[in-house]
């Protein structure tokens, strides 16, 4: 930086030079300031996506820059919304990002006293073996007349408003085949 | 609204600013009522005398849209002689079975249809929540009845309704809810006057009414108002459901629910539907008018979709593979199992029952005697950790190393790290991008459920034995990308669409399903949000760019309709009742339907259309039908099916009250479903001893800043901070009598729970004058748990479990507590408080809560025997 | 009353700082007639500029757990509870059984409830003082009553009632005595005329924090530096409205030039007085008040003192210029000393 950039950068230069000469305005500026713009203008994408909380259905939009979420906001062009939130749709960067996230799995074996650790595989594993023993042990064919029952009772699954329709449409449909009946979710409530 | 919806309450300020006027009926001064333009405090779980009341106010008067009503409503039809109302009955109607608790129908029908019995057993109905098939679509009546256009005939429905609410006058409805008259005639006069050919009204509800054992008749009651006034299938008007989830439309449309499949086909019962065609025939009734004639395509479609090459016409598309119902197998009945050691395993799937569900405690305790649970969350919550942090570790009764369950945490993608549709509360499906790869092991349930399907079709290869087959034989390869292999949700949504299966190509509409297995449809309804393989709930053209409809902004089930039944916004000749109101009308030019939205209505079908002589299907419709899934085309003011606890709605009290029913001998709803288990014992109300030890009624609810049951806020430090702790509402006048202090601490005793929190004395609850009495309400929200940044005890401990007959909801609005100063007793002397409690009221483990409480059980039934001897009456 | 100037009286404050080519004055219209106590403007404050949390505790202040304007909270959503009539409104409460309002007991324990927000002064203690009036009334009769409440019959006292909710903020001053007396220059007027603190140049001093006849302006623990609304600055710079305003469900905070706003309060005044609320008023509105209007102004129900506003806000450096010729001379003598001391020592 030269001596007379340096100087003209000073702010009681500006002042004693420019049309703010209380140095209350433009001379003051700082280069922080001058060089400020919205993070949502630098994004590199933004999702167009929907409100997690509530039914209302909010546009959201969802900016993002190197690989974090850098803000969500309310999507003006929704007719249902018009670009507003509440504050939960508002504090839904703050959901995704929250500090209080679990982003790994935690197993609690039986009369155990504390969390472990579990891969998601092995998991995934123990969790298939289980339902088939479950499924095996309370198994019913028919009822007592001889019609078909195809079912397990000892298997249950509870929720599904909180998650996408084609979500719920895996979760019914392998839940079925395999004879679980006892499948509900929040409408129940 | 606006504390629980607050972004949908803009479009009520938009209608304020226009000069509508807004009433708020709420238990509680709320942040809805203080913008409303009149608020009535109501004691809660009496919404149907209010409501009653002003039905009576509309007839009595004869302020109903006359014209609307006479073409629109099935107000002229004649109601066989064989019905006894609850005039007559002291509170049950005819057909009452006292032994089952449950109704036979056959008196309620229609004049001349006295024979049809499509239903024979109605307790049956209610433990498969049968009622919820009707979110899609009616329940069916033959094709012609009865009517006098004069409305004049003693039987017809209109002077039926009249009588039956005749006793709801404005004196009653202060005496059972609480609400002056004064007020009352304001809000009655106001709907009125604000309902017509020029002017319509809107009804909003939320799970305030839902969650009630008459919750389905409050529904209905508010359904015969705003028909009554030509409010239905018109822009502004209708009766508006504000649902609690992003997708719990979804969810119950394409049903994670056990007595459902999807597009409300019903899960198939053991008994009635040994077979494919009688599992279809029981759906569509053959012969039938209406919009359900084709059933047999979308079970067919199904099935399909389902097991793919494997399901042939030949073999009934696999039928067979579908577990069978037996009873009910709802969320209630299975933590009752659970605690009796009958289910093994738990999945638990963004939802959190420890604090979300009625009764707390037995939610607890039915996980802690499970063999294993999965808990997929974003968030450790309390549902979770149950076996180290709820209240029965404190109390003693879960030992953690005692306690077998073994606890699986998946943690979870949340809505930004993943692509899907939400359903909103509108039926509106709208088409999320992802933003973000989901952070270390977090997955979506796509991923979880496609890789558990495919581990265990890995496992059961080879397998030979029958019940594998249904596993294995599954359509389950969907395309997965990336390096976790996540499945392609475009490609499910392609499923749910509909395909045709040779070709691939996407459906354009339910219309083109087919019954031959040549059509694969996921769920039929949905059928059209793929239509020319574009995903429409994907759509995003500005709200600028087009009409207030906003046609291309997502998709609407079904056809992309936003409002439904939307031809009756027209006159019997198909031209708009006024140019205000105009949205769809017959164009007799084009020969056609038009508006603004796609007419829910064939379209070229014009009004002067008479079905001919035994017409069914959609033939059977007449051009001035406009409820087209009704088997008569008409609304329906009496429901002479389908509804389990009455053809006309009535005032019960809530399961647990203080109060006696000032209208009928009968006390509560004698259908509800109860469920007697230790654990869950009620609060004795009157005719019952004891009630005053359970003086104070208790209503729960929402809070603006927080979400359900926390998992989603009291986690995220924005709105935790808003509202950190847990509150009880109370009027001064409580406060005084009992003893409390602003910010200081109560506890709240029923006989399940005890629970305690912070003290806000406000104006904003007030005490009600009931039947001569005054009664207190207080108010919680029931957000708080054990996890999270704040914390505070779990409210929905304090209920116990009655469920509507209708859909097994249960009863979490309303229910007595006591209420005492101080904070509660932490330990084993916690329950010796509750055991104190129980045995003041006579709440012994084996005591059966008495079901009905009037002398006209045995006459009820009686009218059954008539009925039944009878049959076909004078038709 | 004192000379208008750049430091008093009706101007146009961004062509005044020096900013030869600003555009309109932007600026908030808060209409709280229509405000529906949300938070959302809280939250997306916050989102948008980072701010920390305010504490997590139960203020008893009605649904306030925030307390006030603080540098942890740039919105603060206020909540008052009377015992009064609301304009046409039929009155909530008429006929049902009541006892006396609990006014006092109320705001006596919100007051001894405020704690550390992290900021200084942050929530001063008992206040703000519309939570000692959320319910004090001429109805007060004392707690508790000669009978139990609720059982005596008859004693209709308590019919009216209101819940007022607005959405306070920094008032951006035309006349801003906070960048006046800043020393270092941090805090300046923007070429929307809006008023932010620089937070690479705020050294902590705390002097803007006495002058701010609102009481808005507050240090943050730790960090030492003041914090503010800045109007969001930088969206503003891009185009874009400013968090709370594009949150708001209701419209009840309102973003635009402050000509605009104006006209359209002053419309909304009058559509409300046709409608039957007399008691709407608008507050901060007037170029001619002591701060010189602000760029954040109101649309309010009652007196502002019980929204915890200040009824006739002046700007704390009405009487500078008259000091400044006095001490002018000498104060241009430092200058061109400190002029000449730095480039020296740099060269």
């Amino acid at each position: 930086m030269g001596l007379k950039t340096f100087i003209q950068g000073w702010p009681v230069y500006r002042q004693l030079t420019g049309a703010d000469p209380l140095g209350r305005g433009a001379a003051a500026q700082s280069a922080r300031s001058a060089a400020l713009t919205a993070r949502t203008e630098t994004a590199d994408s933004v999702a167009r996506s929907v409100c997690p909380y509530c039914a209302v259905g909010c546009g959201q939009r969802v900016y993002v820059s190197d690989g974090q979420v850098t803000q969500i906001e309310g999507d003006p062009d929704s007719p249902i919304s018009r670009g507003r939130l509440c504050p939960k749709g508002a504090a839904s960067k703050n959901l995704v990002t929250s500090p209080l996230r679990q982003t790994k799995v935690r197993y609690r074996r039986p009369y155990g006293t504390e969390w472990e650790d579990l891969d998601l595989d092995v998991a995934l594993d123990m969790i298939a073996d289980r339902i088939l023993a479950a499924r095996d042990e309370t198994w019913e064919d028919v009822d007592d007349q001889g019609r078909p029952l195809n079912r397990t009772l000892g298997i249950s699954s509870l929720g599904g408003a909180t998650l996408d329709n084609e979500e719920n449409y895996l979760i019914k449909k392998l839940f079925t085949a395999m004879g679980a009946l006892q499948i509900e979710n929040q409408a129940r409530i | 609204m606006a504390e629980a919806h607050p972004v949908g309450f803009q479009w009520v300020m938009e209608a304020k600013k226009r000069g509508a006027k807004v009433f708020h009926v709420d238990p509680r001064f709320t942040r809805t009522s203080a913008l409303a333009d009149t608020y009535l405090p109501i004691r809660a779980g009496t919404d149907i005398a209010l409501l009653g009341g002003v039905v009576r106010y509309i007839l009595e008067n004869e302020l109903d849209f006359r014209e609307y009503v006479l073409a629109y409503t099935n107000a002229a039809t004649i109601i066989t002689d064989q019905f006894a109302d609850t005039e007559d009955l002291d509170g049950l109607f005819s057909g009452y079975d006292p032994e089952r608790y449950s109704y036979d129908q056959g008196s309620w029908k229609y004049q001349g249809h006295e024979q049809q019995r499509e239903s024979e057993d109605t307790a049956k109905e209610r433990e498969t929540a049968a009622g919820l098939r009707h979110e899609s679509h009616g329940m069916p009546v033959a094709a012609t009845t009865q009517r006098d256009e004069t409305l004049q005939h003693p039987r017809c429905v209109y002077q039926i309704l009249k009588r039956h609410f005749s006793r709801y006058t404005p004196e009653m409805v202060s005496r059972i809810c609480g609400i002056p008259v004064e007020k009352f005639e304001e809000l009655a006069r106001a709907w009125t006057e604000n309902s017509g050919r020029e002017r319509t009204g809107a009804l909003v509800y939320s799970v305030g009414w839902t969650q009630h054992s008459v919750g389905v008749q409050y529904i209905r009651t508010g359904a015969i108002i705003q028909t009554l006034l030509g409010n239905m299938g018109r822009p502004g008007g209708g009766v508006l459901a504000l649902r609690g989830h992003a997708s719990i439309q979804g969810s119950t449309d394409i049903p994670t629910l056990f007595n459902l499949l999807p597009g409300y086909l019903p899960m198939p019962h053991h008994a009635d539907h040994p077979t494919f065609d009688e599992w279809v025939d029981s759906i569509r009734h053959p012969g039938q008018k209406g919009f359900w004639g084709n059933s047999r395509a979308y079970a067919a479609s199904l099935l399909k979709a389902y097991w793919g090459d494997a399901a042939t016409p030949e073999n009934d598309f696999c039928y067979g593979y579908l577990p069978r119902m037996t009873g009910d197998h709802g969320t209630y009945q299975q933590v009752l199992n659970m605690i009796n050691g009958k289910v093994k395993g738990y999945f638990l799937l963004g939802q959190n029952p420890a604090v979300g569900s009625a009764h707390g405690r037995a939610q607890r305790l039915g996980m802690a005697n499970l063999d294993w649970l999965v808990v997929r969350d974003l968030f450790m919550i309390e549902s979770a950790t149950f076996w180290r942090n709820s209240p029965e570790i404190a109390t003693g009764e879960i030992v953690t190393e005692e306690c077998r369950t073994e606890v699986f945490f998946l943690p979870a993608a949340s809505h930004v790290e993943k692509e899907g549709t939400f359903t909103q509360t509108q039926r509106l499906l709208q088409w999320r991008e992802k933003a973000v790869d989901p952070p270390g092991d977090c997955r979506s349930e796509l991923w979880f459920f496609y890789h558990l399907g495919r581990v265990l079709r890995e496992k059961l290869a080879g397998s030979t034995k029958p019940r594998d087959r249904a596993l294995l034989d599954l359509a389950w390869d969907y395309p997965t990308h990336g390096p976790e292999a996540e499945p392609s949700a475009e490609a499910v949504l392609k499923e749910i669409n509909g395909y045709e299966v040779a070709t691939g190509r996407p459906l354009g509409g339910f219309p083109e399903a087919k019954d031959d297995g040549s059509t694969a449809v996921g769920c039929w309804i949905y059928s059209g949000v793929y239509a020319d393989g574009v995903n429409q709930a994907a759509r995003r053209k500005s709200r600028h760019e087009q009409d207030w409809v906003a046609p291309e902004w997502g998709w609407a089930w079904p056809a992309n309709r936003r409002i439904l039944y939307n031809r009756a916004s027209a006159d019997p000749e198909g031209r708009p009742w006024s140019e205000r109101k105009k949205y769809v009308w017959w164009d007799p030019d084009k020969g056609a339907w038009t508006g603004y939205d796609v007419p829910d209505f064939e379209k070229t079908k014009p009004p002067s259309y008479r079905p001919p002589d035994g017409a069914s299907g959609t033939e059977g419709l007449a051009g001035d039908d406009p409820f087209v899934m009704q088997g008569d085309g008409k609304a329906w003011l009496y429901a002479p099916t389908g509804v389990l606890d009455g053809p006309l709605p009535t005032h019960y009290e809530p399961a647990e009250s203080p109060v006696r029913n000032p209208l009928y001998g009968q006390q509560a709803n004698p259908t509800r479903k109860v469920y007697t288990h230790p654990v869950n014992r009620m609060n004795p109300s009157p005719p019952e001893p004891h009630s005053q030890v359970f003086p104070y009624v208790f209503t729960v609810s929402r809070l603006t800043e927080h979400h359900t049951a926390g998992g989603m806020s009291r986690t995220v430090p924005r709105l935790a901070e808003l509202q950190p702790a847990l509150f009880v509402e109370v009027s001064p006048e409580l406060a005084g009598e009992v003893g409390l202090a602003h910010l200081g601490w109560a506890h709240l005793v029923s006989g399940r729970a005890v629970i305690e929190a912070r003290v806000l004395v406000t104006d904003r609850l007030t005490p009600l004058r009931v039947d001569g009495r005054t009664i207190h309400q207080v108010w919680l929200p029931y957000h708080f748990g054990s996890e999270g940044l704040v914390t505070g005890d779990t409210v929905n401990d304090l209920f116990g479990i009655t469920l509507d007959p209708n859909v097994l909801i249960q009863e979490s609005k309303v229910g007595t507590c006591d209420v005492r100063p101080g904070r509660r007793p932490t330990g084993p002397a916690l329950l010796d408080l509750v055991a104190d409690y129980q045995r003041r009221a006579g709440m012994t483990p084996d005591r059966r809560v008495p079901i009905v409480t009037t002398g006209a059980a045995s006459e009820a039934h009686e009218r059954t025997a008539g009925g039944a001897r009878d049959g076909g009456g004078d038709a | 009353m004192p000379d208008a100037n750049s430091l008093y009286g009706p101007l146009d404050p961004a062509p005044d700082a020096g900013w030869v080519e600003a555009g309109p004055r932007m600026g908030f219209f808060t209409d709280t007639s229509v405000c529906i106590g949300c938070k959302a403007c809280e939250v997306a404050c916050k989102e948008w500029n980072g701010v920390p949390d305010s504490g997590f505790d139960l203020l008893g202040m009605s649904y306030d757990n925030t307390g006030a304007l603080t540098a942890n909270s740039w919105r603060h959503v206020a909540f008052i509870e009377q015992p009064r009539p609301a304009g046409h409104r039929t009155p909530p409460f008429a006929d049902n059984p009541t006892g006396p309002p609990v006014s006092a007991e109320s705001a006596a324990s919100a007051a001894g409830t405020v704690t550390d927000t992290g900021t200084v002064p942050g929530v001063p203690p008992g206040s703000p003082e519309a939570a000692a009036r959320m319910a004090a009334g001429p109805e007060f009769l004392g707690m508790p009553g000669a009978q139990p409440p609720g059982r005596a019959t008859g004693a209709e006292t308590r019919s009216d009632f209101r819940w007022l909710m607005m959405s306070d903020v920094c008032k951006h001053c035309t006349h801003a005595a906070c960048l006046d007396v800043c020393p270092t220059g941090s805090l300046f007027r923007t070429e929307f005329g809006t008023v932010v603190v620089q937070e690479d140049i705020c050294n902590g001093c705390g002097y803007c924090i006495s002058a701010c006849p609102y009481g808005v302006i507050d240090q943050r623990k730790g960090d030492g530096r003041a914090w503010k609304c800045t109007l969001c600055y930088d969206r503003l710079g891009a185009g874009k409205t400013p968090a709370c305003a594009q949150a708001c469900p209701t419209e009840s905070i309102q973003f635009g030039p402050l000509d605009e706003l104006r006209e359209r309060a002053a419309e909304r005044v009058a559509t409300l007085h046709d409608r039957g609320v007399p008691e709407a008023r608008l507050y901060g509105h007037d170029p001619t008040d002591g701060v010189g209007g602000d760029g954040a102004f109101f649309l309010l129900l009652d007196e502002p003192e019980v929204y915890g506003l200040p009824p006739d806000p002046v700007v704390t450096t009405r009487d500078l210029p008259k000091m400044w010729k006095r001490a002018g001379v000498a104060a241009l003598a430092m200058a061109a000393a400190a002029v000449a001391a730095f480039v020296g020592g740099s060269s």
